[in-house]
């Protein structure tokens, strides 16, 4: 009942695991204010601690790497437990893990363990240091599938450990019609962390399971970008691309793919869109060295999120449809709809992918549209929830978690007089509305105006949510909601 | 060279990481001292027997998407802490229960109810409450707004909620309520004003 004493040690982990991913783009979009030499030197060495992540289809996450007996160790117990319920107990220099329904008994210093009943011999002896379990990083390869009861790869010289089918592919070609650019597509969407240095543009993904193209050099037949690279070291995969002029980033498909373009050198253009321009330091920034990702001038007017994906479903809304699949049929009418108005309308996703609240927020805040419309399904109640942020009290700060959770509160009132809008059109329509506030994610972290809709069906029918006459209907009542609002969204400052 | 958004979130990464250790180290500071004050109460008497008092429970009902204030009986407790516990539990069981106004899954608990100072609760749900919960922005945020609402108004001085899952820190109830921020009470009772109106 009680908490035992490994519980807070436990929280503190996973709460920071979740703090790295979720701080990422905060750290993006406050790079440039926070520009500080002396944290580049002092924090540089905790920066190359060693560390093996693992990407699984629902999640992707890091754990540290220890050294013992010169091999590689890592806590058994730390990196199971994002993938299931897991509990471990020491007795003794016997160590006993259980793991969804598996269990397995180690001893410290011995090579031998049991796994669901049969022994299997580990490449190296594990080792119980103060309670906790450490196994040899070459182990995992036989330990996890006998856990997981399923197949995993191992990269042990980059530290990736892939769980499901979570590779994500890319392929790089040159685009040499104006404006040219080196086009990379990747399978899924990816929010790498980009830096530029003289003569390279390097793109660093620690969230995402890049792999390796055919070759780890690419050459590209061009004077500006002759070339790029692909390494994986440390839990990370990097793409650098090498070139003789400064170069910068562009996002576009959802995130699916970045264009590396020439860099508009000393021009009005480029000073506004490099965030290192306006440093409170006033240090001055040398010619190639800004980094630039989270204000990149991709302008959409709306940015239309269907929920859930891939291996996250979200609601079982009948049988055989899910939400995901409901709610990017709502945002593919919807697109249309605004793109009949000549609306430019970016969809976060519109395949099945999964996608983390991090990745939707970066996907949005890239695309710095006037609106942001995140879209739900459900099978209970009738017609249309509007939800504006619950954005925290105004003076209110509990640090870095809640001013990042803050993002919205300086679009809540443009938010709001569209969520207004909306609930008009749908009522002019005769469906039933209701206009809410929500502790939702990621309303919370979108730095435009901000609106989610959770569509419920209309008559009572969850058919109701696969017929495409209602799903016009709602797509024209947003869209109309929408256009009323224009005026005030576009003149936002 | 190591990229600079690399340092800068090391930079960053740290003091969240102080910050939370402190919050932990805070937390286990309050548990250690609630313990013992548990051990000196007596075990609570089985609901019906025993000394006991009124309370209101506000209660979500998924007909009207909001909640009621609904009066009920828990047996009278010494600590608060206790009796945070036992309002969530009976609140639990309406739930629970055959003609439920708010289903949720059999085997659902509340593994406890810590009160951390300064007005701070902290509610550890078990995994059957999360993983089994209905999934939907209402439904989710009639559960939290229920759970919060209850606590705060029958426990004084309770001004911030934080759920947690088995002890640790999740992202969502079931795909929508945010579970990883603070629920500050003064913002819950805004979006219950809503719910309870907005139509
Ligand atoms: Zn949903």
């Amino acid at each position: 009942m009680r908490w035992s004493s490994t519980r807070p040690r436990t929280g503190v982990w996973s709460t920071c695991n979740k703090t790295n991913s979720r701080t990422l783009d905060a750290v993006l979009a406050c790079a440039f204010i926070v520009s500080s030499a002396s944290a580049i030197f002092s924090f540089s060495a905790s920066a190359e601690e060693k560390q093996l992540s693992i990407y699984s289809s629902a999640t992707s996450y890091s754990v540290s790497v220890k050294p013992h007996d010169g091999q590689d160790y890592v806590a058994l117990l730390e990196l199971l437990q994002r993938l299931g319920p897991v509990t471990a107990k020491a007795d003794g220099s016997r160590w006993k893990l259980r793991f969804k329904n598996s269990e397995a008994q180690f001893e410290n210093g011995k090579t031998r363990v049991r796994i669901r009943g049969r022994d299997v011999n580990l490449p190296m002896s594990f080792v119980l240091d103060n309670g906790r379990g450490l196994v040899p990083v070459s182990a995992l390869s036989i330990l996890l599938p006998e856990l997981l009861g399923k197949p995993i790869t191992l990269h042990e010289p980059s530290g990736r450990l892939f769980l499901d089918n979570t590779a994500v592919h890319f392929t790089a070609q040159m685009n040499n019609a104006a404006p040219a650019g080196l086009v990379i597509n990747f399978s899924s969407p990816v929010n790498p962390m980009i830096a530029t240095e003289p003569g390279k543009l390097r793109m660093v993904f620690q969230h995402e399971a890049v792999v390796a193209p055919g070759s780890e050099i690419l050459t590209f037949g061009n004077k500006l970008i002759p070339s790029a690279t692909y390494s994986a070291t440390n839990g990370a995969a990097e793409i650098a691309v090498s070139a003789a002029v400064p170069l910068f980033a562009s996002f576009s498909n959802g995130g699916r793919t970045i264009t590396i373009s020439p860099a508009p050198q000393a021009s009005p253009t480029a000073q506004s869109v490099a965030p290192a321009a306006a440093t409170p330091s006033g240090q001055p920034q040398t010619a190639g060295n800004t980094i630039t990702n989270s204000n990149l001038p991709v302008h959409y007017f709306v940015v239309l999120d269907p929920s859930h994906g891939g291996s996250e479903r979200g609601a079982a809304l009948s049988d055989d449809l899910g939400e995901k699949t409901a709610t990017l049929n709502f945002a593919l009418r919807m697109r249309q709809e605004f793109e009949t108005h000549g609306l430019s309308t970016l969809l976060v996703r519109n395949g099945d992918e999964t996608l983390t609240l991090d990745q939707r927020s970066g996907i949005a805040n890239r695309a710095h549209p006037a609106i942001y419309v995140c879209i739900h399904a459900s099978s209970e109640g009738t017609g249309i929830r509007l939800y504006t942020a619950l954005v925290p009290a105004a003076g209110e700060s509990h640090g870095l978690f809640i001013d990042w959770n803050s993002a919205q509160a300086a679009s809540i009132d443009t938010s709001q007089s569209a969520a207004t809008n909306l609930a008009a059109e749908f009522s002019k329509r005769r469906i039933p509305t209701r206009s809410l506030v929500a502790p939702l994610r990621p309303l919370n972290n979108i730095t435009s105006a901000a609106v989610a809709i959770e569509v419920a069906p209309f008559t009572g029918g969850v058919s109701d949510l696969s017929s495409s006459g209602y799903q016009q209907q709602i797509a024209e009542s947003v869209v109309a909601g929408i256009l009323e609002v224009r005026a005030k969204l576009v003149a936002k400052p | 060279m190591i990229p600079r958004h690399l340092i800068i979130g090391v930079a960053v990464m740290f003091v969240v990481a102080l910050s939370t250790g402190a919050y932990v180290w805070h937390m286990q500071g309050s548990l250690a001292k609630s313990v013992p004050d548990a051990d000196q109460t007596h075990p609570l008497p089985p609901p019906g027997n025993g000394p006991s008092e009124q309370v209101t429970l506000y209660v979500a009902h998924d007909d009207t998407g909001s909640l009621r204030p609904q009066s009920a009986q828990i047996p009278l407790s010494g600590g608060r802490q206790e009796r945070a516990e036992q309002l969530v539990k009976t609140l639990l069981q309406l739930y629970l229960g055959e003609s439920s106004p708010h289903p949720i899954a059999e085997g659902a608990e509340v593994r406890a109810v810590y009160l951390v100072d300064p007005g701070l609760a902290v509610v550890d749900l078990n995994t059957a409450f999360a993983e089994k919960h209905r999934s939907g922005i209402l439904v989710e945020e009639l559960t939290v707004a229920s759970l919060v609402q209850t606590l705060s108004s029958n426990i004084p001085g309770i001004n911030r909620i934080k759920f947690l899952v088995e002890g640790e820190e999740r992202e969502s109830l079931a795909g929508h309520a945010d579970l990883s921020r603070f629920y500050d009470v003064a913002g819950v009772d805004r979006m219950i004003s809503q719910m309870q109106t907005g139509q």
